[in-house]
């Protein structure tokens, strides 16, 4: 039983790794979940504090980075092994992204 | 692994998305789509930031957004995209009935959003906030429109997927499927969260 991928020959004993496996990744994604949960109530927070705008417009978007990255990491599973490629596409247009932004709100004006 | 094979609990393998070469081949494939969807929205973001202030002396941002709105919004999204991670939990574990029952409450929550969607962009053109009022009303309804485009199209899609294979229960040829169906419906919650940040935050903020 090679796909099984683990290195035990009783499937039984196989099932119950995996179960226990999965129970341990959905316990993080719980916990990545209420991570999320607390940066986007800090970031509403702020604003409906009415805190400084100049000071506030970084903090909020930092605060959503983080945000996307365990959403990617780990509601997406791109902390699991055999995602190389699915990183190299994207991040080819975070890439591809970042310079349009760039270039849209500093060398071209209306 | 062959696409047809019947499976029990013992015998699923434990990464069912990439046993079949037609899994993996989706899997690749659907991350080559979220790349291109990456450059997608980051042209209708670069457009808003743009021309977010070329309101034609219509309703600005900081008078039109409400706050409480776009909260409850973000709130069913993001518990949209828990219920879709339990509904790939329980793929993992070949337990059918309780994936199809909690990709049930990520499509529920998915009509919500849409509802309060439908709601908001109503309201808005009563304010004479509209896709022709000024360039800050077509980038608006651009960006935050085609993201609402992405939410139907998920409900249909995830919809469809429960439907077709309702009787037929979990296999390599549909494990894939489910799989990349909620890769899709992660990737409308990423682009979420850049809109309540950059559209309607930063909005408010002026």
């Amino acid at each position: 039983m090679t796909t099984n991928q683990s290195n035990s020959d009783n499937p039984r004993l196989n099932l119950e790794y995996r179960k226990k496996r999965n129970a341990e990744d959905m316990k993080m994604q719980v916990v990545s979940f209420a991570m999320m949960l607390f940066l986007t109530l800090i970031a509403f927070f702020a604003v409906y504090q009415e805190f400084s705008g100049w000071y506030i417009m970084p903090v909020i978007v930092l605060l959503a980075v983080v945000q996307v990255i365990f959403q990617l990491y780990y509601f997406m599973h791109m902390n699991h092994k055999g995602h190389t490629i699915p990183a190299f596409f994207l991040y080819s247009g975070v890439l591809v992204a970042l310079l349009t932004i760039l270039a849209f709100v500093t060398i071209i004006w209306w | 692994m062959e696409t047809e094979q019947k499976l029990t609990a013992e015998t699923f393998p434990a990464s069912p998305e990439k046993a079949t070469l037609e899994g993996k081949n989706k899997f690749t494939g659907f991350w080559l789509f979220l790349g291109g969807e990456t450059v997608l929205f980051a042209s209708l973001f670069a457009t808003y930031l743009a021309l977010r202030n070329s309101t034609m002396s219509g309703p600005k941002p900081e008078e039109l957004f409400d706050i409480k709105l776009v909260f409850a919004a973000t709130m069913i999204l993001l518990t949209s995209s828990l219920t879709s991670v339990y509904a790939m939990y329980h793929m993992k574990n070949f337990e059918f009935k309780k994936m199809q029952l909690w990709l049930g409450v990520t499509w529920l929550l998915g009509l919500a959003f849409l509802g309060l969607e439908i709601y908001e962009f109503r309201h808005y053109v009563h304010e004479g906030h509209t896709f022709t009022s000024s360039a800050f009303g077509s980038s608006f309804y651009a960006l935050v429109g085609t993201h609402g485009a992405h939410v139907t199209f998920g409900l249909l899609w995830i919809g469809s997927l429960m439907i077709r294979n309702a009787k037929r229960g979990l296999n390599l040829y549909n494990a894939p499927k489910y799989y990349v169906a909620s890769l899709y419906w992660h990737f409308i919650d990423v682009v979420w969260v850049f809109i309540f940040t950059v559209v309607y935050l930063m909005g408010m903020v002026g």
